[in-house]
């Protein structure tokens, strides 16, 4: 390890308390501790907008193996990075491997989380933990260095506030314009992931990327096609944008994508109902049904809420099925060139199986722009 | 849901099998025949499997309808398919031997000419996967990667291959399992040498490829339906990069250095790849991946059950065979089941919380003159997994497994005299040599540069040298946190203790007196996400709380074979389970605790519990402690539980069955010598030796050469040896005292021309309840392992019959024996002496058991338990004869000398029946590869006197066979004055002529049998021998065995030979 030990401690709303080791930056902070099963995969999954303000727990015991490669440049889009910084509140893993080794790595991850003052646990039992989580559902904790104490870890710990700040800390306050092919895509950001908009524009579009509060009604005059991208927190805290999506639904006549949380903006909008679920579903190895083909692909995903199924206006369907746990995993209307999932097609981490949704998406966008 | 695209569900299924375990395909295809049978029979589909094997799982009753214990050749095959009147057949269950035979069948248009549908992948793809230009070809389509390659059909074709892709390349021939006949040539000369080799190997066609050594090596199991559904269970990555066979590296599960990039990159290239091909079922697909860049290559694709399949299936509780057994009768993968959760579905990848390592077990020690090199040719025998939470925890675990002597990762296991050639050129040792390099201080760039595994695996070793140095300096009581650490390391308490100079036990109780223990985690498949009710366990000493809790039901241990080795394999497996059926019929619960991937025991559907954990003391204490149970039964997984009896016992271990003391008292030489000779009981005569001054005298008290020379507590004959003379003693005794310092060796009399017999029993409380009696048809000297058994006996007197059941009756009586045991004799003039007694099963309890019909083992587990039911021996009196023969796999090991001895060199064995000893010899012998004589025999019969014993059955082979003979002078001399013809080969430098007419194919069957003293052997035998082996031309080297051959030859011809269930036989026996 590249600094000296310090005793860290994790503190769940219950009352459980694990011990272990310091990595990264040994602070305190708060949030809501989630579980990933993912076995690889854990830059992509730091720097996703979706975890703001949670803190991550591994179930898989070895993390750090291949390092962290070199920063990337201001305004730069590399791959692996989902956003230009690290996300997650907290790090908690079962063992660290600082010894890194891969042809681009430049850094140990320790290194990279202490560079943003991003506190990790190492020496948890993560499945432990984990079958925990998942027997209570989600619980808020706390991760602080074990000198500091409880009641001052409580005190100092940093925290998001979940309704408002985590949106708007993941999100542009102007639009960014992303020059590529001649479709024109507005990308409706409350904190989506990088891959999405590399996922269009690979695919030789062109990217307006829009806070959730911009005015989206004018910006899609400009565009050939929406997309309502992943994003953190409850979907129901973002009002003003459900009400916005819901104009566009009435208006709108090009194609209209949602992904993870566009899923429940756009369901929130035709007037469907989102819940929470237990404990969520984040990993690599979800697997989904499309109804319609019977067709299953492997799916990566990181969310917390869920579309309500039976509770879809009669011009909406069901579109996926989780097939593990037979929640929904995507919506479409029966009448208008809208759709949306649940999972993450553009993966990173995890299974590309439904990348193809990006290509079927823009052909319609692209027969619709002709027409 | 069933049938969404399947016209009709198949009725009744052919399911070919895998014949005798071999180097390169071994235990695994018990595992994966088994899962597909139980799989079909859920959908009420017959099956009828075709498997020599008489030691597995697959061939005993309540899982096949109909068995044929017959070898899975075409000709065979058609004749089953035809009296079984199949529908549909399954070639992906039984490794490449069932795989090759389908293709010939279907190529020569049997299927369509019966009907029989190919269930799964269909043959066009598997064609495409195992023909090397059509497989780049297809690759090529999609845009795949595949290494630069040529095949090649002759010499000028590779040469100009070489000169075009230049040195170094990669050799490799196509159609074989295990890399046969493959490896990395870096000079012209060299590769002369293995083209030669190859061409003369019957490789038809070689592949002349780039080297990527020093790439990763990694693997993804892939699973396809009919619906083109596709997922990936698992990716292993190697810890020994490319130029080393993946069955011959140490492999982890999940893939320890690659980003998500890589994984991801890699994973979707397997399913655009087995969709493109077109496999329905299962499959798995091998990369080399560049360590600097993300450049990779495909290097094959397996269309077929595998080594691989079995360990993913081991690694995270995903049945891959029996899913790919489902999809293969038309199911899509979400209408399948998750056995595990039972609540999700076969649609989805597992996700591992904990990493699995392999290492193979080698066994290249027993074969005289084998290189000890390891490379792209497979040569291991067997293999362990282990499973942790850390790379250095299942390191340590997996080298204990391997119960080769060591403790773990110890540096100082072994002295290298060139570590740095030892790093660099890998043998069996090499990853105790970069332990030793570590501890000597070498860097990890260095030992990256000339090992070329990758620096993650090196970094992570650092930790385990680092401790285990300085535990050297630490002393008792240790600190609590070292102690912590040593364990979540990986370090056994023994080793510990060793390097602490801590008393024996202590460092247990001082574990138990800080409450550093183990807890049991579930392997289920889904790392917590959802509640899962599976028995699949392991230990960590990572996790802080034990998954699941012990029950109170009255329960059982029964304590597995451990890995697969000469000596001891798939044979042991059938006997723990079928321990563990017969308990649970019994209503115990039954927990299962073995190590090996390979095997049926380790199904977690097989038991009530299964632990996937080392069998050690330590281990086994950990979970009697925490189960409880009645008792631990260490008769059925041969000599690795056997051996813990004595301590188990002491440590007040309840032993089900024969008292731990009992066992000591058989395995101690000199308290069983006693114990005979008490009961009046003739041995050879035998002493210890403990020093070697003494060897003459003691020889001259044994009555002379020769001597057999051997340690205590010996299995299949490790480190025996048969001295003829002073000097070769001398040899032996500087080896054999290098090899155990705690056991004395033990110098016993090795009779000649003695008859070998050995009996297989059952008692109860000291009584004998069943007994089974077998005749080697070898000479005593060869060992029990690589002789073929004749059941019941054809030529042994009644008397002798009798005195050696009553021997057994009065040894069972006096050891006060309660359940399996195994005794072997020699019969020489009248006389029975004893030469060995194991109060366990024996390797060849499922033997006995198929042909008598009664099961030895459910039969000595019901008596270890108390029940006492009604039961028949009959082993006697049966119409039929029973014949178990050895396979050998010497063409796998370059260089061994193709000889049978007191070392077992058998890697595995095939058990057929026929309705004379004649049918059942060659039925058993075609089952191991052996091909009868067309054109010609070579005989050089060493032994004088054997040149003239053998005249008859020459006679026959010219008169009766109508073959010509070729001999070697001496054997030509004595053929001509017995007025024989034949054609005299000169004798030329080191037996070129005789080695010629291998060569250009005028002999299809060698006899040699060699001349017993020297133990270099002389070294044109050896060229004759080894040749044969190369050639793949049938080698006999025993005299009574070629006399039996010669024999059956006379009386049958391959068309005579029948085919009969294995139940019609049964049925006999039961009188009709």
């Amino acid at each position: 390890m590249t600094q000296k030990t310090t005793r860290m401690k994790l503190v769940l709303e219950d009352g459980t308390e694990m011990l272990g080791t310091a990595f990264g930056q040994p602070d305190a902070v708060f949030g809501e501790v989630v579980f990933n099963t993912a076995m690889t995969g854990y830059i992509e999954t730091l720097t996703d907008p979706s975890y703001r303000g949670q803190i991550l727990v591994s179930t898989y015991p070895l993390v750090g193996n291949y390092g962290v490669p070199a920063p990337r440049k201001a305004g730069a889009m590399d791959r692996p990075y989902e956003s230009d910084r690290i996300q997650v509140q907290g790090l908690v893993v079962q063992n660290y491997v600082d010894a890194h080794s891969h042809h681009l790595s430049t850094r140990s991850l320790s290194d990279w989380l202490a560079s943003e003052r991003i506190p990790a646990i190492t020496g948890i039992d993560t499945r432990t933990l984990t079958r925990r989580l998942r027997e209570h559902g989600t619980m808020q904790g706390w991760l602080y260095p074990e000198e500091m104490g409880l009641d001052e870890a409580k005190k100092k710990a940093r925290a998001i506030e979940m309704h408002d700040e985590v949106f708007r800390s993941v999100s542009p306050s102007e639009p960014i314009h992303y020059k590529g092919g001649d479709l024109r895509i507005l990308v409706v950001d409350a904190g989506v992931k990088d891959n999405i908009v590399r996922c269009l524009l690979e695919r030789g579009a062109s990217v307006i990327r829009a806070p959730y509060h911009a005015r989206l009604a004018e910006l899609a005059l400009g565009a050939d096609g929406i997309l309502i991208g992943n994003g953190p927190g409850d979907p129901k805290d973002l009002k003003p944008l459900i009400d916005q999506v819901r104009m566009l639904l009435g208006s709108y006549r090009r194609p209209i994508f949602g992904v993870c949380l566009g899923n429940q903006i756009l369901a929130l909008a035709a007037g469907g109902d989102t819940y929470k679920l237990p404990y969520g579903h984040r990993g690599v190895n979800q697997p989904v049904q499309d109804l319609l083909t019977r067709r299953c692909y492997v799916t990566s995903q990181n969310h917390g809420y869920a579309v309500k199924d039976d509770a879809l206006p009669a011009d909406w369907e069901p579109w996926f099925i989780n097939i593990n746990d037979g929640t929904n995993e995507g919506v479409r209307s029966r009448l208008k060139p809208f759709f949306s999932v649940q999972f993450h097609p553009e993966a990173s981490p995890g299974p590309r199986d439904a990348s193809y949704l990006f290509d079927d998406y823009l052909r319609t966008v692209g027969a619709m722009a002709r027409s | 849901m069933y049938g969404a695209y399947l016209p009709k569900k198949p009725k009744r299924t052919l399911v070919l099998g895998s014949g005798a375990l071999q180097i390169g395909q071994a235990g695994e295809f018990d595992y994966s025949g088994s899962q597909c049978i139980k799989a079909l029979r859920e959908e009420g589909v017959q099956t009828v499997l075709i498997n020599p094997n008489i030691a597995t799982i697959q061939t005993s009753a309540g899982l096949a309808d109909k068995i044929h214990l017959t070898a899975v050749t075409p000709d065979f095959v058609e004749k089953i398919l035809v009296k079984e009147e199949v529908d549909s057949i399954c070639l992906s269950f039984g490794g490449q031997t069932a795989l090759n035979c389908g293709l010939e069948l279907e190529a020569a248009g049997i299927f369509s000419k019966y009907g029989v549908r190919v269930l799964g992948t269909p043959v066009q793809a598997i064609r495409d996967t195992e023909d090397r230009e059509l497989f780049i070809k297809r690759l090529d389509q999609i845009g795949v990667k595949t290494a630069r390659s040529r095949a090649c059909n002759n010499m000028e074709e590779a040469r100009a291959a070489a000169r075009e892709i230049g040195f170094p390349l990669m050799l490799r021939g196509g159609f074989a399992l295990g890399g046969k006949g493959s490896g990395i040539v870096e000079t012209e000369a060299y590769f002369e040498a293995a083209l030669t080799r190859a061409f003369d190997g019957g490789i038809s066609q070689v592949l002349v490829e780039e080297s990527l050594r020093g790439w990763k090596e990694i693997e993804y199991e892939v699973v396809r339906d009919g619906r083109d559904n596709c997922i990936t269970v698992c990716n292993m990555e190697n810890f020994d990069p490319m130029g080393i066979h993946t069955g011959e590296s140490i492999v982890v599960a999940p893939s320890q250095t690659l980003d998500d990039d890589e994984y991801q990159m890699l994973r979707s290239i397997a399913i655009k790849t087995v969709r493109h091909i077109g496999i329905v079922g299962e499959c798995n697909i091998q990369y080399a991946l560049d360590p600097k860049s993300r450049d990779y290559r495909v290097i094959e694709i397996n269309a077929r059950l595998s080594r691989s399949s079995a360990l993913a299936s081991k690694a995270t509780g995903y049945p891959l065979a029996y899913v790919a057994a489902k999809i293969a009768v038309g199911y899509t993968l979400p209408e399948i089941a998750n056995a595990i959760t039972r609540r999700t579905t076969a649609f989805f990848e597992p996700a591992l919380d904990y990493l699995v390592c392999k290492v193979p077990r080698w066994d290249l020690g027993k074969f005289r003159g084998a290189s000890m090199r390891i490379g792209s040719e497979m040569k291991s025998v067997g293999e362990v997994m282990s499973i942790g939470r850390t790379f250095p925890e299942v390191l340590q675990k997996a080298l204990r497994m391997l119960d080769i002597g060591v403790k773990g990762l110890d540096p100082d296991a072994f002295k290298f005299e060139d570590i740095k050639d030892e790093l660099k050129n890998a043998t069996d040792r090499r990853v105790f040599a970069v332990a030793t390099a570590l501890r000597d201080g070498m860097s990890v760039d260095e030992l990256h540069d000339l090992t070329r595994i990758d620096p993650w695996f090196l970094e992570s070793l650092v930790p385990v040298v680092r401790m285990h140095e300085g535990l050297k300096a630490m002393s008792m009581p240790l600190p609590r946190e070292t102690l912590v650490e040593a364990k979540q390391l990986g370090f056994s308490d023994r080793m510990i203790g060793k390097l602490t100079s801590a008393p024996r036990g202590s460092i247990r109780s001082l574990r138990q007196e800080h409450q550093i223990l183990p807890h049991v985690a579930q392997i289920d498949t889904l790392a917590a996400e959802f509640p899962a009710e599976t028995n699949y366990l392991y230990s960590s000493y990572h996790a802080t709380v034990d998954d699941v809790a012990p029950s109170w039901r009255k329960k059982i241990m029964v304590l597995g074979s451990g890995a697969y080795r000469i000596g001891s394999s798939v044979e042991f497996d059938w006997c723990c389970v079928n321990a563990i059926q017969a308990a649970s019929e019994l209503g115990y619960e039954t927990i299962m605790l073995n190590y090996n991937p390979e095997t049926v025991s380790t199904d977690y559907d097989m038991c009530d519990k299964l632990i996937f954990d080392e069998i050690s003391f330590e281990t086994v204490m950990d979970v009697y402690e925490r189960e409880q149970p009645l008792g631990i039964v260490v008769s059925m997984g041969g000599q690795v539980p056997n051996n813990l009896a004595l301590k188990l016992h002491q440590a007040g271990v309840r032993i089900l069955g024969t008292s731990g003391e009992s066992i000591d008292k058989a395995e101690d030489r000199k308290k069983f010598s006693a114990l005979l000779d008490e009961l009046g009981i003739d041995q050879p005569r035998w002493t210890h030796l403990t020093s070697v001054s003494d060897a003459d005298r003691i020889v001259s008290h044994l009555g002379g050469f020769p001597v057999l020379v051997r340690p205590s507590y010996v299995l299949s004959g490790a480190a025996m040896s048969v001295a003829h003379e002073p000097h070769e003693l001398q040899r032996i005794l500087d080896r054999a005292r290098g090899v155990s310092s705690v056991h004395p060796v033990v110098v016993s009399k090795f009779e000649v021309n003695a008859r070998e017999i050995e009996i297989d029993a059952v008692a109860d409380a000291g009584e004998l309840v069943l007994y089974a009696i077998s005749e080697h048809i070898e000479d005593a000297g060869v060992h029990s392992g690589d002789a073929t058994l004749m059941l019941p006996p054809q030529t042994l007197y009644v008397s002798t019959i009798n005195r050696v059941k009553k021997i057994a009756a009065a040894v069972a009586k006096s050891l006060h024996i309660t359940g399996p045991f195994n005794m072997q004799f020699l019969a020489k003039m009248g006389d029975v002496k004893v030469i060995e007694c194991n109060l366990r099963a024996s390797r060849s309890f499922p033997f006995v058991s198929k042909v008598t019909g009664t099961n030895y083992v459910a039969e000595a587990m019901r008596r270890m338990l108390g029940v006492r039911r009604p039961v028949e021996n009959r082993s006697l009196d049966l119409d039929y004869v029973g014949i178990k023969a050895p396979m050998f796999s010497f063409s796998r090991l370059v260089g061994a000398d193709p000889m049978l001895g007191v070392e077992m060199a058998s890697t595995g064995e095939v058990g057929c029946f026929g309705d004379d000893q004649h049918e059942a010899l060659l039925h058993a012998l075609i089952a191991t590869g052996f091909r009868l004589p067309k054109k010609g025999v070579l005989l050089s019969t060493g032994p004088k006197k054997d040149k003239y014993a053998f005249a008859d059955e020459v006679r026959v082979i010219t008169d009766d066979l109508l073959l010509p003979i070729y001999a070697t002078p001496g054997t030509a001399d004595a053929l001509s004055e017995l007025g024989i013809p034949c054609t005299r080969l000169e004798k030329g430098v080191g037996g070129d002529h005789a080695v010629k007419v291998i060569e250009e194919g005028k002999v299809d069957l060698v006899i040699n049998i060699p001349v017993e003293y020297d133990e270099q052997g002389r070294p044109d035998g050896y060229l004759i021998r080894r040749r044969a082996v190369d050639s793949g031309i049938p080698l006999l080297t025993d005299l009574q065995l070629a006399r039996a051959v010669i024999e059956a030859l006379r009386h049958k011809k391959r068309s005579d030979l029948k085919v009969i269930a294995y139940d019609e036989f049964l049925a006999r026996a039961n009188g009709k």
